[in-house]
């Protein structure tokens, strides 16, 4: 593989790896500052109760977003240097305010949160929870305003080659990210709902025939799961569809391959499933159940609209952005070579179906636990704690899987030019990997890899090892020594 | 002043916020098998920097973050350009983050020691690193017209940029003997304070050394002045740790890496990261720094966010402003 292939599998790797923790954390703080706040608000112990366990599962699990983190910021400067010297100016700006404004308070108040349950009064511990939970969904803005800013890119115009910032209001209010964002958001809230509703379910099924609290503490758990999968679901699919009306008119490529569309079709239908081989990378093999119409709908909230197929739109390509790379050395093997405009059509394709399955399995799975525990009812069955279980996985798997889906569909750019608006803004990802030599860039996928390999299992042995704990595993004892509470409550 | 100038300093800014507050934690984990002989002590030494280390931490981020921001050439230049050590950074960060974190969830005193050896490497690696590169940084590299690198994958490890790395590491470990002093009680605030004592003196000599190198070859009277004030702090500091005032001599030796920095940083501007190859190479100042509206945006959002930093940082320190000793750590508990 060259540096660019490398480069790119670094990339995607990390990525999904980073937002396997960064959903969890992200829902998994606001419920927490949520059951908090009923804790500080009526002193029932089950509130404090839900906090102390689920609080533990958020810290086991931030610590792994945190420090992947920085090989996500460093990684540009690293292995994307021309990357980062072509859009510096536009793109660094939200990358420096999501340090400076939001993971600073993430961090710090945090460890307040942490340290300070005996050190601070109530309400003010109460705030921290409050202050890095929401620090948290500033952080997810940021970067997902940056992230957009290279699907669409607006507020800047060509000076010297480069694009320059004209309105950073431009870039934080781009439509495409106003959709990502609570997209994103509600993606996170349903992996965190997952976590509720299948641990929750779990505990409750062992605990089924006492009658204790810690019943209703998972009863709660369950309860709040159930409902924040449903809402997080209606705002993913109101999102989602948002946005992909904004890609057909903004990546139209992206979205024909999704439904490995190779005509352009009026009206055109959806594709539910393919049976022929996608991965052939020829869509004219691809043999796919339909429903007539709806795809047109989708696209342009008309049933009888024409949505470009992957054929006609290479040829528009080709018009507009050229037919053969620039005869540039930095480009190595590609210099001068035909440009292939068509992302790779099984990951897009597929992506794009698992997404959406995955995430409505998780929102089924949330409404089936609202359903059993309704009314004070305990699910007798053994069969209900164990789909629960599985289910922690879908939103998950959801989650990457549009992550994927968005990232590869956008290749062979990096920046995607923006056919709506700003003239002239756009990169390939050839363009934009740094002159290095293919051993330093293997170095280091293999060691970010095996690391993260190992720190996997680490944290999912960890996280087992405080959900069986239960209850009992997160609230320490009662620590006498008066002098000893006044310097630390808590240690590592 | 022009944008770029105010924005060349309020970088070099972030690194001294850096080097001076996770300095000191670095140097905490440095210490741990030095200064902690049993569990317990290992166990309050990690808790003096427990609550903040994260946040010190963000301090490397936004660095980063904002040379990207402000001046786009010279953080992609100088972040390619010393891969492998930045690498090794990463992933000795990465190690010490999940170790601070880890070590106390499970109950078995070979889990702990793993970790602890984790906490150990973490902390060595990346204030050589980053002293490596900030070093690197001040003296330059080969670097082509478009700013990349010239030569193999080792050019940014010299005897010199060395000397830097050397220097961190020296700093962030007497740093940390001075802070441990100033938050721990009892026999253990005695073994810091001893170790600092006799370890500054020789510690300090790589990043004095580093000085006069750098001095010698692009100082000027203002960097001469601030070399002067950074020896005056650390030979003060000394005095502080003897007399038995750790505050004040941790205090000191906040003097010493800010003056140092200026030093360094105020010899190298308005150079950002010169090229050895020849001054046309060389990127400035000028030559990277983002577009006037950018700086202007970025400097707005750093007028509000970098104060409210430092308030409520500060009020963190304040919160746990209580020095800890081995009677004051609960329990082990873990499920």
């Amino acid at each position: 593989m060259d540096v660019l292939q490398l480069a790119r599998w670094q990339f995607g790797i990390t990525t999904v790896y980073h937002f396997l923790m960064v959903p969890l954390t992200i829902g998994l703080s606001v419920l927490v500052a949520g059951m908090q706040t009923a804790w500080v608000r009526t002193g029932e112990q089950r509130y404090y109760k839900m906090t102390k366990f689920w609080g533990k599962l958020l810290l086991v699990n931030f610590a792994m977003g945190v420090v992947t983190g920085i090989v996500q910021e460093f990684q540009f400067g690293m292995n994307w240097n021309a990357y980062s010297r072509f859009v510096g100016d536009v793109f660094g700006a939200p990358l420096a305010m999501e340090g400076l404004v939001a993971f600073f308070v993430e961090s710090t108040f945090l460890g307040l949160w942490i340290f300070g349950w005996d050190r601070l009064p109530k309400k003010v511990h109460l705030a921290c929870a409050w202050a890095f939970s929401l620090a948290t969904i500033a952080s997810a803005y940021f970067i997902l305003a940056a992230n957009s800013w290279m699907q669409h890119p607006v507020g800047a115009e060509i000076v010297n080659g480069k694009p320059t910032l004209r309105s950073i209001w431009a870039v934080l209010t781009n439509n495409t990210a106003l959709a990502a964002i609570p997209h994103t958001i509600a993606g996170a809230f349903s992996v965190a709902a997952a976590f509720l509703v299948g641990i929750g379910a779990w505990h409750l099924w062992r605990k089924r025939r006492s009658d204790d609290e810690h019943r209703s503490v998972w009863r709660s758990s369950i309860r709040l799961g159930g409902w924040t999968g449903i809402v997080a679901f209606a705002v993913l699919a109101i999102t989602g569809d948002t946005q992909g009306k904004l890609m057909f008119e903004q990546q139209p490529m992206k979205m024909a391959s999704a439904e490995a569309l190779c005509h352009t079709e009026q009206p055109a239908s959806f594709s539910i499933v393919a049976i022929g081989d996608v991965t052939a990378q020829n869509c004219e093999d691809v043999k796919t159940f339909t429903v007539p119409a709806l795809l047109s709908f989708l696209a342009h909230n008309d049933f009888r609209t024409e949505v470009k197929g992957v054929e006609d739109l290479v040829t528009q390509y080709q018009a507009h952005y050229g037919t053969n790379y620039p005869d540039d050395p930095a480009l190595g093997e590609l210099a001068g070579k035909p440009i292939d405009y068509v992302p790779n059509l099984a990951v897009t394709y597929w992506g794009f179906r698992i997404m959406i399955g995955f995430g409505a399995i998780s929102a089924g799975t949330g409404l089936l636990a609202l359903w059993l525990t309704r009314r004070g009812r305990i699910p007798e069955g053994r069969w209900f704690p164990r789909l629960a279980l599985l289910s922690i996985a879908t939103p998950f798997i959801g989650n990457s899987a549009g992550w994927i889906f968005t990232e590869m569909g956008r290749q062979p750019f990096v920046v995607v030019p923006n056919p709506s608006g700003v003239d002239g803004v756009w990169m390939f990802t050839a363009q934009a990997v740094s002159r290095l030599s293919t051993g330093e860039v293997w170095t280091s996928l293999l060691a970010l890899t095996s690391l993260y390999a190992v720190l996997g299992v680490v944290e999912v042995f960890l996280m087992r090892k405080y959900v069986r704990g239960g209850i009992d595993g997160v609230i320490p004892p009662e620590h006498n020594d008066e002098e000893g509470k006044q310097a630390l409550a808590f240690a590592y | 002043m022009s944008l770029e100038t105010i924005w060349f300093c309020v970088i070099v800014l972030f690194w001294l916020g850096y080097l001076f507050l996770e300095g000191f934690d670095f140097g905490v984990g440095m210490l741990l098998p030095v200064l902690g002989r049993d569990d317990t002590e290992r166990r309050v030494l990690i808790n003096t920097i427990g609550p903040v280390w994260d946040g010190n931490e963000v301090w490397l981020i936004v660095a980063a973050g904002a040379m990207f921001a402000a001046f786009p050439s010279w953080y992609a230049s100088l972040f390619s350009a010393a891969y492998l050590p930045l690498l090794l950074v990463l992933l000795a960060l990465i190690g010490r983050g999940v170790a601070f974190e880890y070590r106390g969830k499970v109950d078995s005193v070979r889990w702990r020691r793993n970790w602890d050896r984790v906490i150990v490497i973490g902390s060595w690696i990346p204030p050589l690193g980053v002293g490596l590169l900030l070093t690197t940084t001040v003296l330059g590299l080969p670097l082509d017209a478009h700013g990349n690198r010239v030569g193999g994958a080792f050019e940014a490890v010299r005897w010199d940029t060395l000397l830097g790395a050397l220097a961190v590491v020296g700093f962030a470990l007497v740093h940390g003997a001075a802070f441990l002093a100033l938050k721990t009680a009892g026999e253990l605030r005695e073994r810091a304070r001893t170790f600092a004592v006799r370890a500054l003196p020789v510690a300090l000599l790589p990043l004095f050394g580093l000085l006069v190198v750098v001095q010698w070859g692009a100082g000027a009277l203002w960097t001469l002045v601030a070399l002067v004030v950074a020896a005056v702090a650390a030979v003060t500091a000394w005095r502080k740790l003897v007399a038995d005032r750790d505050g004040q001599a941790f205090a000191a030796l906040g003097v010493t890496i800010a003056a140092a920095v200026v030093t360094l940083f105020g010899a190298l501007y308005p150079d950002v990261l010169p090229s050895t190859l020849g001054a046309a190479n060389s990127l400035t100042v000028a030559n990277t720094a983002s577009s006037p509206y950018t700086l202007t945006v970025m400097t707005w959002v750093g007028a509000f966010g970098a104060p409210a930093v430092l308030v409520y940082q500060g009020w963190t320190y304040w919160v746990f402003r209580k020095r800890i000793s081995t009677a004051h750590v609960p329990p082990v508990h873990t499920p």
